[in-house]
């Protein structure tokens, strides 16, 4: 088992390096996207151009140039925006980190247990009233654009029921760090994850119904109604219990997503200075350092929590222990 | 209750399920006894009803397009109609059920061990160390050599022999009154399937359990049974005792079973004799004997009414007089063909 977790992370390390050099090769190496330009400004004279070129590095070899540049991002880290001059590129990525794990870690709490929820009381009441109205709202839920939920929880929770007593709890759009303040933290968060959990619990609770009504069809289902066991046990012991390996799987790839720059719009409408929205604005300058940065951190993060899927497989799978 | 009262009575057991070809009668009518650790052997067909009625004993039947009607009575208990929580505590404990497919038949995130001890300490109130200990007790039991290891390995981790013992030691493990085993060794190896019905035989003389089991399989009939049921469109042709059944078979459709087995000795046939034509589609059986238009030996009285078991003992159900019937029961007996 150790062996196998051991060859995992060897294979993640390859996986990081794959997608550092391919990240690299799209922003430096193809035609037309000239690093130097970017850098110089608009309108600058050759000599310059040659002149930036020199002093960062440009016109050495591609390998060497890859070299450097990992150099710079992750052993010197005082790799600059070509945009912001003297901003530095990790610490401002490792500023937002904080800000999106928080949003996203929140809102997976909430999506987990909601989507959980409704797959379980669903899929035990399936083709009832209660089957049919649950599955109807997480259409809904599915269906809502997640900025314009946003919105509409800001415009009610900010300016038209700000001042009744529902929502005056609520503080101004922006993030509070956790260390600072806890209660503030959470106060901030709180309608964001709501947020941006809604879609996730409506497609959660939708996929894992119907897994467990798949899984209720299964023999060893009627085996287990055979030994006299009571249907709540046979429901989650076996049914839910064999069902949750698909629920892992889509989690470990939606977690990654998020916390790699996925929340970009959740991030824009409540104002949280997270990854997504830093990658956002970087785009829209054409930031290369700083877009290199975030594009392999959303890569780093998409490979660790598939890395993390494939170890909780082997404790919630035990056929997964032997095949690796 | 006495002593010697049957363990189970069934009578006018019928099992139907609601469809767009209006209603299947999968079991249409079915009566019969298990007395006190007795073997019975259920015989037929694929979709002759019998993995259906062994479900409606043990309140399995679960589709909710089914409709189960008639009397099912267990040491002189209704189970039809019973409610969720009195049948659980008759079925594991009481009743209990080994399945076809040992493949599927465990759930394959938990170990043997705890599969065993969860319908242990669902019937009796048990630690969880004395439960995995009477699972390892069990495992050796039913023959699997190293069960201290077994008891902690997972269903993919044994083969599909094994997993049928394990299985079956899950069955045993609140010493049932009755055992009923739904095809236990079509999924196995031919050496397999010798030794898991040896282990069936002994259940009865170990533990006391009266047996019901299904088979298609003739020989395992042969093996194992007291008494033979033979089944065919949902419903019992012949019942009698296994040694009656088997030397003088009373219906054309047993004859017809039989005649499709190699025979062990003299001359080889050529060719099987095959029983013309395919089982009746359950949705729309014919008004008479269900397996008067593949029978040989049919004539107008069979296609107007359904035959009823007549006789006792060793009876079956076809309106072939009976000096017609021994004659051709006799031909049989002297390696004859049966086939007309």
């Amino acid at each position: 088992m150790l062996a196998a977790l051991g060859f995992r992370l060897g294979q993640m390390v390859l996986v990081m390096f794959g997608i550092s050099v391919v990240a690299f090769l799209i922003f430096f190496a193809t035609p037309g996207a000239d690093p130097s330009a970017r850098i110089a400004g608009r309108n600058a004279s050759q000599e310059t151009l040659i002149q930036v070129r020199h002093d960062f590095g440009l016109d050495r070899p591609l390998p060497v140039q890859y070299g450097l540049m990992m150099n710079r991002l992750f052993v010197s880290r005082d790799l600059t925006s070509f945009v912001n001059r003297g901003q530095r590129v990790i610490p401002t990525v490792t500023r937002a980190i904080p800000v999106t794990l928080s949003l996203v870690g929140g809102a997976a709490l909430l999506w987990v247990l909601g989507g959980l929820i409704v797959g379980v009381i669903a899929g035990a009441t399936r083709g009832t009233f209660i089957d049919r109205a649950l599955m109807i709202l997480s259409l809904i839920g599915v269906s809502i654009p997640v900025f314009w939920l946003g919105e509409v929880a800001n415009l009610l929770t900010q300016s038209r029921w700000h001042d009744t007593w529902l929502f005056s709890w609520v503080p101004p759009l922006g993030y509070v760090p956790l260390t600072q303040n806890p209660w503030a933290w959470f106060k901030a968060l709180v309608i964001p994850w709501f947020t941006l959990a809604t879609l996730y619990v409506g497609l959660y609770g939708r996929v894992l119904r119907a897994s467990l009504i798949e899984m209720m069809q299964e023999d060893f289902i009627r085996t287990a109604r055979a030994k006299g066991i009571g249907e709540r046990r046979v429901l989650l012991h076996h049914g839910l219990r064999t069902s949750l390996v698909a629920f892992v799987t889509m989690f470990g790839l939606d977690f990654g997503a998020l916390v790699g720059g996925g929340a970009l719009l959740t991030e824009v409408v409540f104002g949280l200075q997270g990854v997504g929205k830093l990658t956002y604005e970087a785009l829209q300058s054409l930031d290369l350092p700083m877009i290199l940065a975030t594009v392999i951190y959303a890569a780093f993060f998409v490979v660790m929590a598939n890395f993390v899927v494939d170890v909780v497989f082997v404790f919630i799978d035990p056929r997964a222990r032997d095949v690796r | 209750m006495s002593a010697d009262a049957p363990l189970l009575i069934v009578e006018d057991l019928t099992v139907s399920f609601r469809s767009d070809e209006g209603l299947v009668r999968a079991v249409g009518g079915v009566s019969f006894t298990v007395e006190q650790r007795e073997i019975v052997g259920v015989v037929g067909e694929s979709g002759s009803g019998k993995s259906q009625t062994l479900l409606a004993i043990m309140g399995l039947v679960d589709s909710p397009n089914a409709i189960v009607s008639g009397s099912i009575r267990f040491m002189g208990q209704e189970l039809i109609g019973l409610n969720r929580r009195a049948l659980d505590a008759i079925r594991g404990r009481q009743i209990a059920m080994i399945f076809q497919d040992p493949m599927s038949a465990l759930t394959p995130v938990h170990t043997i061990g705890n599969q065993i001890g969860e319908q242990v300490r669902a019937h009796e109130k048990v630690s969880a160390k004395a439960a995995r200990a009477r699972a390892v007790e069990l495992l050796d039991a039913v023959g699997i050599a190293n069960p201290e290891r077994v008891v902690d390995g997972y269903p993919h981790q044994l083969s599909g022999g094994m997993r049928q013992r394990a299985v079956i030691a899950m069955a045993l493990s609140c010493n049932p009154a009755l055992l009923v085993a739904d095809e236990p060794t079509t999924a196995l190896d031919v050496t397999v399937q010798a030794q898991i019905l040896e282990l069936i035989g002994r259940l009865r003389d170990e533990f006391g359990s009266a047996v019901i089991l299904v088979t298609h399989d003739l020989g395992v009939v042969a093996e194992v049974a007291d008494r033979v049921l033979v089944m065919y469109g949902g419903r019992f042709v012949e019942q009698g005792g296994k040694n009656s059944v088997f030397r003088t078979p009373l219906h054309p459709y047993t004859w017809g079973l039989f005649g499709s087995i190699p025979p062990m000795e003299g001359e080889r046939p050529a060719r099987l004799a095959a029983i013309p034509g395919a089982p009746p589609s359950l949705s729309n059986l014919p008004k008479g004997c269900a397996f008067g238009p593949r029978c040989a030996f049919r004539h107008d009285a069979c296609l107007v009414q359904l035959p009823v078991m007549h006789g006792d003992g060793h009876r079956a159900a076809c309106v072939l007089p009976e000096t017609r019937r021994n004659q051709f029961t006799v031909r049989k007996a002297a390696g004859g063909e049966m086939q007309r």
